[in-house]
């Protein structure tokens, strides 16, 4: 091709105004296609600059990598998929034409023109419907080699697995009415609606308003446009009408909650009433190659002329079962194509009127007669001929045949309402055998249609018909008037009953996304699969990219022919969401990534610490800097180096002082009277007689008898407690309360502050010294003795003076086994706090210390965390909770079948064990989920797992916690466990706490 | 091109009833010696290994919609026994060496797929049980294994290692993860059945169990269902039924005469338009609540968490599309300019240990096959084994005994939780 020539010829070429609704022709635009330059008008899409290019071959189908272009030019079929550098499967029919773009054909193998995989279109009788089912799997064991090349044939377009997300966003908008579509049923149903008060947004999926009115040619009217303008001016003019253009309404949720995409944003709205006017799809007639690039639908043709102004082709047939054929006739005409034929499927036309209009221009008009096969073999296989039949029976030709030599053929087989959103609601389709059409009924209350998607098809009535539509709506707002509702009716029939002519041949096609013939449909049936939803399953009919628009239709017909059922009873397989595919970008939106820092957190930063996820917090794991480490935060640190630094922290914690930021433990705030009493009912233990100023341990259990949740409870006042919660379990903790009180409606109020506090441990010896500096409290062990709690000052540097007091609640805790301080402030001193200690400190050599160390201490000091230490069946027996569960209550939560687990014999208990420290260098130390075993041979069951293990500095030798059978549980006996690359190791059960039994040092 | 294509090539019309899948419809009978309620995958598969195994042939299988409709048509299709319990690995374990072999069993191929199945830990908590999970399967002479972050970027080198603040630690990789065609399962199944000569009844929906007072059970005895074909109505008699009804468990249990441990949740899952093949291995994160495959098709299939409330109703949301497919975009970047073509619901039967229930009910003759949740197409061969040697023998095969609807009470449950989320 030469490319300056075709750039002119492309652009000159085009038909003159008022042809071209869709053009600005001062602009053009130029973008590659498989090589060769395109030039295009602004305004044009990509697949209507190739074809003012000439270029009718876009891409090849899924099975038998047949030619592919244009079907139905509005976006809604499948033979249009081409690929962009970045982007697979992209309508060429609907995306525009943009400078740059770099587009190519899809599913090739070799170059578009010439795919090495077209061979496999002469296999096709080889492949009967479902020849994956019946072959390739024997001798056994084949398959595996068979699946390889099978699926590398598999998919369209190529993915950009380099692509990044481009940024999408959401917005919401309520409106009393949404109109979807604006062809001359939605315009008039949004313009009686403002008329009449209604906040009304109207949804249109192309660039223009006025949908048929736009393309289409209407027998009463004679001039669409001027009809169009004065409904669009009007409508744009409206104050209480929002237009949206290029807008999909891509699905119906329950309740009218309508996602519509819109450039780059998805906006959620919600109606309160809905009207659809989304039309109707034209559908096509089966015959023998009938998916030849230049066999398209009457109304592509016509988009072509008025959208693009291009003259669809030089010789054209157009086959119809509707007078919209002899529309289309005229107007091809008009436009200087040759109209060879007018081949109609009925005895006889409609209108006589426009029966006459296309023979008095010389055009042969051939009733009963339908084109049977299209004969390629143009430039990109496009169509040069096609052997016209009598019909001699529904789906039967007559032998004798009759060449028309064209490069265009429009098919006008009839029109399938646009059911797609409309059964996305529950609405369900009935068939009207007369009228050869599927009809929508059992719409929701809130959801009405109009226009041809309502099966109404004349000009008036289907204005009329959007005018009712508004009116019903407007009446379930309480805004409509007293007048009945108008009748609408359209006796106009558009649908021709049997548009079906199977080909001995076959590659007479129903699904063009899917390459499948009449006769993979018919055969389906005979093998057995007679509902429609299996003929799909086992077919695959319908489950392409245009998800059975056009080939639902002829499905169902020929089903319920074949299995003797009536075609409503036969039905269309279910429509789901979305309309058009939609790119994730849509869903995915701004990709809202939630995590959470302490306030704390900038100066674990400084301080260089290794940060791990805990939930959706971020916590530091250690401080390498500790032992004088610098560990970038992308890297990960060496085995050697984590074991290092939380050795030199727990050292340092047992011998000194330290700090951790504990503010992601969970806190829940129970103020009022009933205070006690809820938690009393919650957890396990007794709280109502818990004195004011203590603690105590607080577990909860589920409907199963399973410790869910541990914390501790500070009682501050008779009606006050504050408990904390696992960092992970907080939220589900105070959903479950909130649940409850739902339920028992006491009086208490409860409220998630885990934000509101940040908190850290300050434990060691020197922990009270460190304090002290800090607070005016008492505390002694008399005056502060372990378990208790107080609520305080703590002196901070302050912004304005030296220092500032904030207020602290302060608890004395044993977690990790030291005499220790947990002070908690609000959120916002988090940092004072944390700088404070620090500060005060320095003397004591206070050093920071991470939730890795924390978690050895803890284990220690034998210690359990909820999740880490119990799965989905630790009961309160297993875990030697026996003390921490209240005998004397009528009732906590779980408590019916914690009473019935810990009476049953025990099957396993979580216990204490050791290992001799060298196994940390023979790499045998086990890890977290290592099993154990009941014995050492080959025939043992597992009994258990490992759930803490750690190499303890305090104690010398590997401790751990695990799961063992009951019978493996006492002290002194012995475990295998299996470790790493299988080897056994022996421990020994011991008791509890591994370090300081006697508690003295966390009690001082 | 082979040998077993040849014959329709070379046929002008080449007779497809002589090579049925399933045969025409047929009138109900009276009297059956099995009913096996729920024409789903393992309804027909019960069916199946009754015929075969057992020489059970007079039974029926009645199903109110279409063969394979429900929760068989809608899973989407992951086979894997890297469960976390020892009866779990066991029982799921028998049912991947069955999958195995059915396509040369039933001649009519699965397409069964063995991709390994990768899911990944994004927290020290998740390594933990991930290798627990690892440790129990190779136990029982499993594949899989606890792998690092370099070999996740071997076996996908497309997954994004750093998504949202939850770097991936390491994953679970399970060699025997494996893909079919689901749809092909119900269908060779029912293809086996049927030719030995079980009666499938499709449209037929089961409006009522029929139960008799016994001497031998409180719950009584059951001897026979009602059904509904179109508008018209039948009793049928049994002598034993089995309920395979999997996402209405509840509401057929309701009509025997007794409640089940059960609630219905809806749950999700949505395919992309097919694009060329990229990813082989199953990919799922627990922490992203998303799983993520390609089809031999093409497509990309995702599937999530169950919806937050239950319900008896397979509405699809919007809600749960954005949050899953954020997820998936956020360990596959790229993947935000694949296009979504559909998206479709199913319904689980959520037990409180994330296990099925198999085996007696309180109704005498009358077998629960239910509480599927998200794990039901996987066991479809052993669970069908094994009810039918339960319907055959009236004794509950030892390999289910753990799965008892009675442990509900008893407390003796089968804790699956941490090995079911998001893995499906």
């Amino acid at each position: 091709m030469n490319v300056a020539a075709s750039v002119s010829s492309s652009v000159d070429a085009r038909l003159p105004a008022p042809m071209g609704l869709l053009l600005d022709r001062s602009k053009t635009v130029q973008f590659e296609f498989e090589g060769q330059t395109i030039q295009g008008i602004q305004g044009d899409s990509i697949g209507s600059a190739l074809l003012a290019n000439d270029q009718w071959l876009w891409s090849r189908s899924f099975k038998y990598h047949r030619a592919r272009g244009p079907l139905t030019l509005s976006g809604h079929d499948g033979n249009t998929l081409v690929q962009l550098a970045d982007e697979a499967n992209v309508l060429a029919d609907r995306t525009a034409a943009d400078n740059g773009l770099v587009v190519s054909g899809q599913n090739v193998n070799g170059s578009l023109a010439k795919d090495k995989d077209a061979f496999l279109n002469h296999f096709g009788r080889f492949m009967p419907v479902g020849f994956y089912y019946r072959a390739f799997y024997k001798p056994k064991g084949i398959w595996d080699w068979w699946e390889k090349h099978i699926r590398a044939k598999a998919g369209l377009g190529v993915v950009d697995l380099k692509g990044q997300p481009e940024y999408y966003d959401k917005a919401y908008l309520f409106h009393d009415i949404v109109v979807v579509g604006a062809g001359p049923a939605g315009l008039t149903a949004a313009l009686t609606a403002a008329d009449a008060g209604a906040q009304v947004l109207l949804v249109e999926e192309n660039p223009i308003l006025g949908g048929s009115l736009t393309y289409a040619d209407f027998p009463d009217h004679a001039d669409p446009e001027s009809l169009r303008q004065q409904l669009i001016g009007r409508v744009e003019a409206h104050a209480n009408i929002r237009v949206m253009t290029s807008a999909i309404c891509n699905a119906w949720f329950t309740d009218n909650w309508l996602p519509v995409l819109q450039g780059k944003r998805m906006y959620k709205v919600r109606a309160k009433e809905c009207i659809m006017a989304t039309g109707s799809y034209e559908q096509h007639v089966v015959f023998r190659n009938n998916d030849l690039p230049g066999v398209v639908m009457s109304s592509a043709a016509m988009r072509l002329m008025k959208h693009y102004a291009i003259k669809p082709g030089q010789e054209a047939v157009v086959v119809t079962g509707n007078d919209d054929g002899y529309l289309t006739a005229l107007q091809l005409h008009r436009q200087g194509v040759l109209v060879q034929a007018v081949v109609d499927m009925r005895a006889a036309a409609d209108s006589q009127k426009l029966l006459f209009d296309v023979e008095e221009l010389g055009i042969p008009v051939l009733f009963e007669s339908t084109v049977y096969e299209a004969v390629g073999g143009g430039d990109g296989d496009r169509v040069t001929a096609v052997d016209v039949r009598r019909i001699r029976e529904p789906g039967k030709v007559a032998d004798s045949s009759k060449m028309i030599r064209c490069d265009l053929v429009c098919m006008s087989a009839g029109y399938m309402p646009a059911y797609q959103l409309l059964c996305q609601a529950g609405g369900q389709l009935s068939y009207d055998d007369n009228k050869a059409e599927f009809s929508l009924r059992n719409l929701p209350e809130i959801l009405h249609i109009a226009g041809s998607v309502n099966s109404i098809h004349t000009l008036d009535a289907v204005m009329a018909d959007g005018q009712r539509a508004a009116f019903q709506a407007l009446s379930a707002l309480g805004m409509g008037s007293d007048q009945p509702l108008p009748e609408v009716a359209c006796t106009r029939r558009m649908n021709y009953s049997w548009p079906i002519f199977p080909h001995p041949k076959g590659k007479d096609f129903v699904d063009f996304d899917e390459d499948l013939q009449s006769k993979d449909i018919v055969n389906a049936t005979r093998l057995g699969y007679r509902d429609v939803q299996l003929v799909k399953r086992f077919s695959t009919v319908g489950m392409g990219p245009s998800q059975g628009r056009h080939s639902a239709l002829p499905t169902a017909r020929l089903v319920s022919k074949a299995t003797d059922r009536t075609v409503t009873e036969t039905g269309v397989t279910t429509a789901r969401p979305p309309l058009v595919a939609e790119k994730l970008s849509y869903l995915a939106g701004r990709m809202f990534d939630p995590y959470r820092e302490t306030a704390m957190h900038h100066r674990h930063k400084a301080l260089g610490a290794k940060m791990i996820p805990a939930g959706t917090w971020q916590r530091p794991a250690y401080y390498p800097a500790n032992i004088g480490l610098s560990i970038d935060q992308n890297s990960q640190p060496t085995r050697q180096n984590r074991d290092d630094c939380i050795e030199a922290e727990a050292r340092h914690v047992r011998s000194r002082v330290g700090v951790i930021d504990v503010s992601t433990l969970g806190g829940i705030e129970l103020r009022g009277p009933d205070a006690a009493e809820f938690m009393n009912r919650i957890y396990t233990f007794g709280f109502l007689k818990q004195p004011v100023g203590k603690t105590r341990y607080a577990v909860l259990t589920s409907d199963q008898g399973v410790v869910i949740d541990d914390g501790v409870a500070c009682r501050f006042r008779d009606d006050h407690f504050y408990v904390t919660a696992t960092t992970t379990g907080v939220s589900s903790v105070y959903q479950l309360m909130t649940f409850w009180n739902t339920r028992w409606r006491l009086n208490v109020d409860i409220t998630n502050v885990t934000a509101a506090f940040a908190a850290v441990n300050l434990a060691g010896p020197d922990s009270r010294k460190v304090l002290e500096t800090l607070t005016d409290l008492d505390l002694s062990a008399e005056g502060f003795p372990y378990l208790a709690c107080r609520e305080g000052k703590i002196k901070v540097p302050g912004s304005f003076s030296d220092t500032t007091d904030i207020p602290a609640r302060l608890m004395r805790v044993g977690f990790v086994g030291e005499l220790g301080y947990e002070i908690h402030v609000p959120s916002r001193y988090g940092e004072a706090l944390w700088d404070a200690l620090m500060s005060a400190g320095a003397a004591f050599d206070i050093k920071p210390f991470g939730v890795e160390t924390q978690r050895l201490l803890r284990l220690e000091k034998g210690h359990i965390i909820v999740s880490q230490d119990t799965d989905g069946m630790s009961h309160p027996g297993e875990l030697g909770l026996e003390w921490a569960i209240s005998k004397n209550k009528p009732y906590f939560n779980g408590k019916r079948a914690v009473d019935i687990v810990m009476k049953r014999p025990q099957t396993r208990k979580l216990v204490g064990f050791t290992l001799p420290a060298e196994l940390v260098k023979q790499g045998k130390k086990p890890e977290e989920g290592h099993i154990v075993l009941s014995d050492s041979s080959a025939t043992s069951a597992i009994t258990g797992h490992i759930t803490s293990c750690e190499y303890s500095p305090a104690v010398g030798t590997i401790i751990g916690m695990a799961y063992v059978g009951i019978q493996q549980s006492e002290p002194g006996a012995q475990f295998p466990i299996r470790v790493e690359g299988g080897q056994l190791v022996n421990a020994t059960v011991v008791e509890l706490p591994f370090y300081d039994p006697e508690q003295a040092r966390q009690e001082m | 091109m082979p040998f077993a294509l040849l014959k329709y090539g070379l046929n002008k019309d080449y007779p497809f009833e002589q090579d049925a899948d399933l045969p025409a419809p047929t009138s109900l009978k009276p009297h059956y010696d099995a009913v096996i309620i729920g024409g789903g995958g393992h309804g027909v598969a019960t069916a199946y290994y009754l015929a075969k195994y057992h020489g059970i042939t007079n039974v029926a299988v009645l199903e109110k919609g279409y063969l394979g409709g429900g929760n068989t048509a809608r899973n989407t299709a992951v086979i894997r026994s890297n469960y976390l319990t020892s009866e779990g690995v066991k029982f799921y374990s028998e049912s991947v060496k069955l999958f195995k072999d059915l396509s040369n069993e039933f001649d009519f191929n699965i397409m069964y797929s063995r991709r390994g199945q990768l899911t990944l830990a994004h927290t020290d908590s998740a390594i933990r049980a991930f290798r627990q999970r690892a440790e129990v399967n190779k136990h029982f002479g499993g594949k899989t294994e606890l792998i690092g972050p370099q070999e996740i970027r071997e076996l996908v080198p497309t997954l994004n290692m750093n998504p949202g603040h939850q770097p991936v630690l390491a994953g679970l990789w399970h060699m025997d993860g494996a893909t079919a065609r689901h749809d092909a399962v119900a269908w060779g199944y029912a293809k086996g059945a049927t030719q030995r000569g079980v009666e499938l009844h499709q449209l037929t929906e089961v409006t009522d169990v029929l139960v008799e007072a016994s001497s031998s059970s409180s719950g009584g005895k059951v001897t026979g269902v009602k059904v509904r074909q179109g508008s018209a109505e039948h009793t049928i008699r049994c002598g034993v039924a089995v309920q395979a009804v999997s996402g209405h468990s509840t509401l057929l249990a309701e009509k025997a005469g007794f409640q089940l441990p059960i609630v219905s949740y809806p749950l999700q899952a949505m395919v992309t338009q097919p694009v060329k093949p990229f990813l082989d291995p199953l990919v799922s994160s627990p922490a992203f609540h998303c799983y993520v495959q390609q089809t031999g098709r093409g497509e990309i299939v995702f599937g999530g968490g169950s919806d937050p409330y239950p319900l008896y109703n397979s509405r699809s949301t919007l809600e749960l599309k954005e949050q899953l497919l954020a997820h998936a975009v956020e360990l596959f970047p790229f993947m935000a300019n694949l296009k979504l073509m559909r998206q479709w619901t199913g319904l689980t039967d959520m037990t409180s240990d994330y296990s099925p229930i198999m085996g007696l009910s309180p109704v005498e003759n009358y077998y629960l096959d239910a509480g599927w949740g998200t794990w039901g197409f996987k066991s479809t061969p052993i669970c069908g084994q094994a009810m039918a040697e339960l319907v055959a023998t009236g004794k509950v095969p030892e390999l289910i005994q753990p799965f008892s609807a009675d442990r509900f009470s008893e407390f003796r449950q089968v804790n699956e939780m941490g090995a079911t989320a998001a893995s499906h």
